[in-house]
């Protein structure tokens, strides 16, 4: 029976089939954990009152259970409680460990508000009263929502101002100041010139200030109306309408209430900058600065990459020349890629950088505007490091090209040149978008050289924006796998920040899926216009 | 048939007729292992010429010479001369895309390219500048028509050939090849992977293709060669055997190697 079991080669079906489902497991296990703890961050938790005995009194303690920890200590047996009580500003910290035996009574308040905050984190509490155009609304938690509302208008506005218009006569002034510094260096500046760009000068300050104006008024407005809040100790916090991005009772919502606030979290998540030192709000910045930073090396490394496999499958003589070539091609793959970005910020930035600085924009110094880590650098450096993916499976789609359609083309009086372009080149794009593909996961997830050659915390504008010439590649840029570092071991904050690294791990993944799935798609067209490789 | 003409040689026949190619001590090497003997031969115009022998005798390596397809082969060295309509095609500076389309050439195995039906026959045009949609147009039809094709694929032209059985894609070869109006026409093994109705129909348009090209054919089959050509040349080791008229050759061969082969006795 054993022996007829393991001639039939059974056993190894078991063992591929277990290999399989090893796989499988791990891989679906890991995206279900970063998708449970990215997502449930989301949805608005019950807030509790706790009575905890703490020497000889009862203090009250409110908050949110966080986490749920057993340990032994001294040889007993107890639980903890990491009990998120925000009010940062009045405790000091964000988290209070309970010992739940010295947990006399748990209560469900409904009265209890949440608020978040511009500045220091969340705060609970109870809502005491609302000034709103000089008069006392007192408890009046809809008076409450519409301050909020007022005042998240006026921000809307002021944001506006601050980046659009203001960040523009900023862009226009520092253009201004290098068109000065040229002439200057040309020796062309004349009183005439200088007159010239002086008024324009004056005109944009003028500018300036009819925005600084609006400003003003704007900051007046928005701290016009304040609300007060009764934390469970006793202490009374004032806050200005300004300060507050939202209030909500989560232990008066319902299902559907609380749903509702869970996509709009969410969708504050994927679209809004990062507050807090990335702690809070969104990585939308981060989003963008990965998907362009990919798209871009995308598009410098299939060209590349191509022509590359092309000479050497087409035209080059096969030897022990092209051997040795192809060989270190495949291993340039394996080179560890923070050796990539040893070589990028060297080469890129310092050298090439520090040439197109020093030829092209003498204006700029002693500040770098290429000699330094940027976009552009950091799509550089990754396209050489997916380089030889790209390169080896064009090569082998240009060898499965069959001899014969080659043939044909040639006897029909094509040239070489032309028979690439016209038939081999098109049949081989299948094998092109796989290498794409490749490259586009590697190159996605990658951190270790980014960081030396672009990335940063947080980027103050992003590098695509309504300044001519719209795409600043020069510029530094936030990006998703630098983000999950920052927030998960940078951040002053480290507890309240864990779920937002599981989410933006979350998002990460799914990104680099949906431009996997798009390329996938894009190839699977090609395949099926070019299928007689089938045959 | 006189008994006159029956005395004639293969030279006497030759001298009425126009000559399309005519080679002169063909050799060929790939690498150390020479694979054609000098090879002297005139292929007449407008005529079914065939070459037959066992497998690996040179004839198809023979035939890649005429538009120079061993160019390919990067081992392969050629010595001697081919005149084709009195150019040496073996000169050194000769535009090698220039001499393809003129000598046309089918494959033994069908390989159309995965485009569209009128897009294969539009390939040779597309390359020459040619790009009106009505030149196209009437050249793609003409040229299927021509290969006996136009009547099956008329209502498809725009679909992929790969959906094509293998007997009209072949066609759709001959097709293309001859769309380009080509003097001479190459044909490889043309039917060898065909089924007999779609060898029959190949056959059939060699026959009617012989009135506007030279056409120089390798085949396996020997009762093809009897049956769709006007002389034969049959090659043995590299070595040009004989070479006269088919019915000469198979009815009342010269040489003892030519007879053996001709009845089976190996090949």
């Amino acid at each position: 029976m054993s022996k007829k079991f393991f001639n039939s080669g059974q056993h190894w079906v078991w063992l591929n089939a277990g290999a399989i489902s090893i796989s499988i497991i791990m891989v679906v296990g890991l995206l279900l954990l970063i998708a449970v703890r990215g997502l449930s961050h989301f949805w608005p938790a019950e807030v509790k009152t706790f009575d905890v005995v703490q020497g000889e009194e009862v203090i009250q303690v409110m908050g949110e259970i966080h986490n749920t920890e057993d340990d032994i200590q001294n040889g007993v047996e107890r639980q903890q409680y990491l009990i998120k009580t925000g009010n940062r500003d009045v405790y000091g910290l964000d988290f209070k460990w309970l010992d739940v035996k010295n947990i006399e009574d748990t209560k469900v308040n409904d009265d209890v508000i949440v608020v978040e905050r511009r500045e220091w984190g969340n705060l609970y509490g109870f809502l005491s009263s609302v000034t709103k155009d000089g008069t006392i609304y007192r408890e009046d938690p809809q008076a409450l929502q519409d301050i909020i509302e007022r005042a998240l208008d006026i921000h809307g506005e002021i944001r506006d101002i601050e980046t659009g218009d203001i960040g523009a006569i900023n862009y226009a002034m520092e253009q201004l100041r290098l068109e000065q510094r040229v002439l200057e260096l040309d020796g062309e500046l004349t009183d005439e010139a200088q007159a010239e760009l002086d008024k324009r000068r004056a005109e944009l300050q003028e500018e300036f200030l009819s925005y600084q104006e609006q400003l003003q008024i704007l900051y007046t407005d928005i701290k016009r109306d304040t609300a007060e809040f009764t934390l469970i100790g006793g202490e009374k916090i004032t806050l200005t309408a300004g300060n507050i991005v939202r209030a909500f009772q989560p232990n008066q919502m319902g299902f559907w209430s609380k749903l509702g606030h869970y996509f709009s979290k969410i969708g504050e998540f994927i679209f809004d900058e990062p507050r807090e030192a990335n702690t809070e709000g969104g990585v939308f910045p981060a989003i963008f600065g990965t998907v362009l930073m990919v798209l871009l090396m995308s598009v410098v490394v299939t060209p590349l990459g191509v022509v590359a496999a092309v000479y050497m499958r087409e035209y080059a003589k096969q030897g022990p020349l092209t051997r040795t070539i192809r060989i270190a091609v495949n291993n340039l793959a394996g080179v560890p890629s923070i050796v990539y970005g040893v070589f990028g910020l060297g080469f890129f930035v310092y050298f090439l950088g520090g040439s197109i600085d020093e030829l092209f924009y003498p204006e700029v110094s002693p500040s770098p505007m290429f000699g330094t880590p940027g976009l552009i650098w950091a799509s550089l450096t990754l396209a050489l490091l997916t380089l030889p993916v790209v390169i080896v499976s064009t090569e082998e789609g240009l060898a499965r090209i069959p001899k014969s359609i080659r043939e044909g083309s040639l006897a029909l009086g094509a040239t070489k040149f032309e028979t690439l372009r016209k038939t081999v080149l098109p049949m081989a794009s299948p094998a092109m978008m796989t290498g794409l593909i490749l490259a586009v996961a590697r190159a996605a997830g990658e951190v270790a050289p980014l960081m030396l050659v672009g990335v940063v915390k947080l980027a103050p504008t992003l590098p695509l924006d309504g300044n001519a010439p719209f795409l600043h590649l020069e510029r530094k840029f936030m990006h998703l796998g630098f983000h999950i570092y920052d927030v998960g071991f940078q951040s002053p904050n480290v507890e309240a920040a864990r779920p937002l690294v599981y989410a933006t791990a979350l998002l990460l993944v799914l990104i680099i899926i949906l431009l996997n799935i798009a390329a996938i798609k894009i190839r699977n067209n090609l395949r099926e216009k070019y299928k007689s490789l089938e045959q | 048939m006189t008994q006159v003409l029956e005395e004639k040689t293969i030279e006497q026949h030759l001298a009425d007729e126009k000559i399309a190619i005519e080679v002169e001590k063909l050799n060929l090497f790939y690498g150390q292992k020479q694979a054609l003997y000098d090879i002297d031969m005139k292929i007449p115009e407008k005529k079914v010429t065939a070459f037959i022998g066992p497998s690996g005798c040179g004839k198809s390596t023979l035939l890649r010479c005429f538009n120079r397809m061993n160019d390919l082969v990067d081992i392969a060295r050629v010595a001697g001369d081919i005149n084709i309509h009195g150019n040496n095609i073996n000169r050194p500076g000769v535009d090698v895309a220039e001499l393809r389309r003129n000598v046309g050439m089918v494959f033994q195995k069908p390989n159309p390219f995965p485009k569209s039906i009128y897009e294969n026959i539009a390939y040779g045009l597309r390359l020459q500048g040619i790009n009106k949609r009505r030149v196209l147009d009437e050249v793609v039809e003409w040229a299927l028509k021509g290969a006996a094709l136009w009547d099956e694929v008329k209502d498809r032209l725009h679909e992929n050939a790969l959906g094509m059985s293998g007997g009209q894609q072949q066609r759709l070869c001959i097709a293309r090849a001859i769309a380009v109006q080509p003097e001479v026409l190459l044909l490889d093994e043309p039917a060898s992977a065909l089924d007999p109705i779609s060898t029959l129909k190949i056959e059939e348009l060699i026959h009617e293709l012989k009135n506007d090209y030279t056409i120089v054919i390798v085949t396996h089959n020997m009762q093809q060669a009897a049956r769709v050509s006007d002389y034969t040349a049959f090659m043995y080791m590299g070595d040009m055997v004989e070479f006269d008229q088919t019915d000469t050759i198979f009815t009342n061969p010269s040489q003892k190697k030519t007879e053996d082969y001709i009845t089976g006795r190996y090949g």
